[in-house]
């Protein structure tokens, strides 16, 4: 975006204070237009009121990211690609999450292919409170046979809601499968330097988006994404090529910090989202877990570096896990703790003799906790108080861990220590020892000192528990 | 394409017309959408504009007036869709493309670089090592065209005084040395490659086996016997017990250079970094995911305790993928920019304990505890792909040193840094029709 400061927004804006976005200011809601935390339309009277719509729309064009976002797919599963204001997640964050196309082709049987799509369609990891799920289908022709990828590209449809990436680089096979799934919006894959006429007009006839392909040549590929805005084209992807390995792939990795860095200095003509192919791979390794390894390989330093959008073939569990976490790691808002549900989780079969540890509801205390005792096998209830997601010594300095909040959150999850269990007694994070004595007062419970590392955890049960005072 | 000359200054001039406020006829409709009125869609200052230039001249145009950073951007679309709109949608295509250069600057600020560590010493230098290792000297993020990387990434293979708890794909390489020290640093620098070896001393911590710091120094010198890379010494994590077992390693040790493990703000680093200077070793300066810490302790260090420059190599704290690598890599991110950018606190190589993937449960467990995930597939295949990602990922934000554990993922991560870094030849692959791959 073209402002620095809420003040820049702020002079485009009403100025009346009147509170219907929710902020009490307009300065506020200026500052969280600078964050990118609410839309302009969120603004009613901006939306409303003809006299401000000159300036609503200055200031749209002001509050633009300066990395086009394209949007690809209809209804709840579309995904929007691009959009970045910034190249280092922690001086603001990314948005939309890198989509993650897998392939089919139109030569697979029709029970594979079927079988197929349903795997990737049903995917998921639950994660923090949600389940990771893959994007996309891509289909590539194999047969460069119209009718084939017609047919494959009608399949699909008939089996999934996936927005779909159409690959081929015969503009007559593209025309066949747009003409079955123009309205699904699908993304074209792709034109390049002998096709782009053809596809330029495909892609203003059908109105979908277009990914630009001119490997491992820069001048070539703005060239085609200039030439494509000139002629009123927005939905623009860029494919500089993702060579899988050698001295080719640290070209394509620099190809991709140049392009972004480019963009968001301001070069209009190259700042649309990238696309890359980690599926090369498979060109270069025949068996499958080395090239599905090489393939997350890829897929990963373009999730950290500016892939905007991938085509990858593994759909194996083991290609498919780290891909997800690693979007979903570069991706996070590094701006909003990260937090887990408060309440009362066990971890194995705990009874009325296994112990109660507390910690803070910051996710990575959490699940560090929750694996250092899993681990070991460790029966025992946790109690994640919410602090808010901030980590235990920091939570007991700042007053987000109190005796009130334990038993706040005790009484919440309608754990009542006594009733359940045989001994009466919490166990505190070491980095939360000056609370004891509070929370003796305020629990009636006996309070012991846990380690203050909790990979130290399993070996201090040993020795403290049980307790020995009833 | 044309002989008619126009003058930037003309552009500008013109240019300056259109500027959204002053645009007459324009009205808004809906969410974006500009309509401009006037004759056959073409608003008449765009028409004035762009004068009698042919169409494509008036790209070239358009395309030095955004340069300029006026927003022609839609108007320009909108009226050139608008000029056909007469006859519907026909499709507007260019006769040839329009011809671009693609330029990009380095990256200014970038004007310092990172120190450069030295670990181990060879018979010139006092030591018994057959190689020395340095790390750092970049003066830009890893592997970007903006700097020369001096030194690639190295791999340092944990080594335990004892039988530890692993997951089992770890397990199995290590089951015939798990008793012996020496023979197990020897397995990863022979059959698996690694770099370098860390022995960590666990067995001293008083929960554990309480290992006299005396006795474990004599491990430290069976694994100096065994190999003759440069070593790490590794502590239990006992904040009371470590600074005596790494004196007593250090002392022992004299003369090789290793690289001491660690110093960090919640145990006496003055006795840890007074170990390292007194015998020349370098010192691991290891804080939580928190680069205020980071940078006090290296101060104090350096200020403290005299800890050289050239001695001092950084551990931020690895949390694996998924369990806080976001923090993790951003950390390391901005502690390697700051340096990159002139804070002589954070001008330090880094390390990485890239064996805590393993303490993710995709890596170690058989299968996912929650009914409505996906089948996760064999854990063999999921635990190597979880180091090496985990690792990965910190490389891309600067780190340096990665203490991994898993034969694979050593083997991978050094193809790919390498690969990133420049040192690997592969043959040349056509790619322009890899739609077509058969797979
Ligand atoms: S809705 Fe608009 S005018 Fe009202 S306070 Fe918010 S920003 Fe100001």
């Amino acid at each position: 975006m073209k402002l620095n400061s809420p003040l820049e927004a702020y002079k485009y804006l009403p100025g009346t204070n009147c509170g219907e976005c929710g902020e009490t200011t307009c300065m506020a809601f200026a500052s969280h237009l600078i964050d990118r935390s609410y839309k302009l339309t969120d603004c009613k009277p901006m939306v409303k009121v003809n006299k401000y719509s000159k300036k609503f729309d200055v200031l749209k064009q002001l509050l633009a990211p300066e990395i086009h976002e394209v949007e690809i797919g209809v209804g709840e599963r579309a995904v929007k690609i691009g959009g970045d204001d910034v190249l280092f997640r922690h001086k603001l964050t990314f948005f939309n999450k890198t989509a993650l196309a897998y392939d089919v082709w139109d030569t697979m049987d029709e029970k594979d292919l079927v079988e197929r799509i349903k795997k990737i369609d049903d995917f998921k990891k639950f994660y923090v409170g949600e389940f990771l799920t893959l994007d996309m289908i891509a289909v590539r022709s194999t047969s460069n046979d119209p009718e084939k990828f017609a047919a494959t590209v009608k399949k699909v449809i008939d089996t999934t809601d996936m927005p779909m990436v159409l690959c081929s680089f015969n503009p007559a096979v593209l025309r066949a499968g747009l003409d079955e799934a123009a309205d699904k919006k699908p993304l074209i894959y792709a034109a390049n330097q002998d096709n782009w006429q053809e596809v330029a007009e495909l892609v203003q006839e059908y109105d979908v988006a277009v990914t630009v392909f001119a490997p491992n040549d820069l001048d070539l590929l703005k060239s085609l994404a200039g030439t494509f805005s000139g002629m009123g084209i927005k939905d623009i992807v860029l494919d500089p090529g993702t060579f899988p390995t050698g001295k080719e792939l640290k070209t394509t990795f620099n190809n991709f910090l140049k392009i972004r860095r480019a963009g968001i200095n301001g070069d209009h003509d190259i700042a649309f989202p990238i696309m890359t192919v980690p599926m090369t791979a498979w060109m270069v390794y025949d068996d499958d877990v080395s090239a599905s390894y090489w393939e997350t390989v890829i897929a990963s330093i373009f999730s950290v570096r500016y892939g905007d959008i991938m085509i990858l073939h593994s759909i194996e569990p083991y290609a498919l896990l780290p891909q997800l976490h690693i979007r979903d790691t570069i991706y996070t808002d590094p701006r909003t703790p990260v937090t887990v549900d408060p309440g009362v989780m066990e971890v194995g079969s705990p009874d009325a003799n296994s112990p109660v540890i507390v910690t803070t509801n910051f996710a990575l205390t959490y699940y560090t906790v929750e694996s250092d005792l899993a681990s070991s096998k460790v029966d025992c209830y946790i109690l994640v108080v919410d602090t808010e997601g901030i980590g235990v010594e920091a939570a007991v300095a700042g007053g987000q861990l109190t005796a009130e909040k334990i038993k706040r959150d005790f009484e919440a999850a309608e754990f009542d220590l006594k009733t359940r269990t045989n001994y009466n007694t919490v166990i505190l994070p070491g980095l939360a020892a000056r609370l004891q004595g509070d929370v003796e007062d305020v629990l009636g419970a006996n309070v012991l000192i846990g380690s203050a590392d909790s990979g130290r955890l399993p070996g201090w049960l040993e020795t403290n528990w049980p307790p020995t005072k009833k | 394409m044309t002989n008619k000359n126009i003058k930037l200054s003309e552009i500008s001039d013109i240019f300056k017309k259109l500027d959204v406020e002053e645009l007459e006829g324009v009205t808004i409709e809906g969410d974006i959408e500009l309509d401009i009125s006037g004759g056959g869609g073409l608003n008449p200052a765009l028409a004035y504009a762009l004068g009698h230039e042919a169409a494509q001249v008036s790209l070239h145009v358009a395309n030095i007036a955004r340069m300029l950073g006026y927003p022609v951007d839609q108007l320009f679309a909108t009226s050139m869709g608008a000029v056909p709109a007469a006859e519907t949608t026909r499709p507007n295509v260019l006769d040839e493309l329009i011809p671009s250069k693609f330029e990009v600057s380095k990256v200014a600020e970038w004007n310092n670089s990172i120190e450069e560590v030295t670990l181990g010493a060879t018979s010139a230098d006092g030591g018994s090592r057959k190689n020395t290792i340095t790390l750092g000297g970049e003066n830009a993020l890893p592997y970007h065209f903006d700097g020369e990387m001096p030194h690639r990434n190295y791999v340092t293979m944990d080594v335990f005084d004892m039988p530890i708890g692993m997951a089992k794909s770890v397990k199995e390489n290590y089951e015939d040395v798990i008793n012996d020290p020496a023979d197990w640093a020897k397995k990863v620098v022979n059959d698996f490659n690694a770099d370098m070896v860390t022995i960590h001393l666990i067995s001293t911590d008083p929960l554990i086996n309480d290992t006299p710091a005396r006795e474990a120094a004599k491990v430290v010198e069976d694994v100096l016997q065994a190999v003759d890379v440069p070593i790490v010494i590794g502590g239990s994590g006992n904040p009371q017990k470590d600074p005596e077992v790494l004196e007593k390693a250090a002392e022992v040790a004299e003369g090789e250079r290793v690289l001491l493990a660690s110093a960090s703000l919640n145990l006496d680093y003055e006795r840890v970094a007074k170990a390292a200077t007194d015998y020349g070793h370098a010192v691991l300066s290891w804080t939580q995911l928190e680069i205020n810490a980071q940078k006090e302790l290296n101060r104090k260090l350096m200020k403290q305790c005299g800890v050289p420059r050239d001695s001092i190599v950084m551990d931020p704290t690895t949390a694996a993928l998924g369990y806080g690598l976001d923090y993790a890599y951003t950390n390391m991110e901005r502690i390697r920019l700051a340096g990159l950018m002139g804070d002589d606190e954070l001008t330090f190589p880094m390390s990485s304990g890239t064996t805590n993937a393993w303490g993710a449960r995709e890596s170690w467990m058989k299968e996912s505890p929650m009914n409505e995930d996906s089948n996760w597939g064999p854990r063999e295949y999921r635990g190597p792909i979880w180091e090496i990602i985990t690792g990965l990922t910190l490389s891309l934000a600067g780190n340096d040193l990665f203490m991994m554990m898993h034969p694979t993922s050593v083997e991978v991560l050094k193809e790919i840094t390498q690969t990133l870094f420049g040192s690997v030849e592969t043959e040349s692959l056509d790619i322009t029709n890899w739609i077509g791959t058969e797979v």
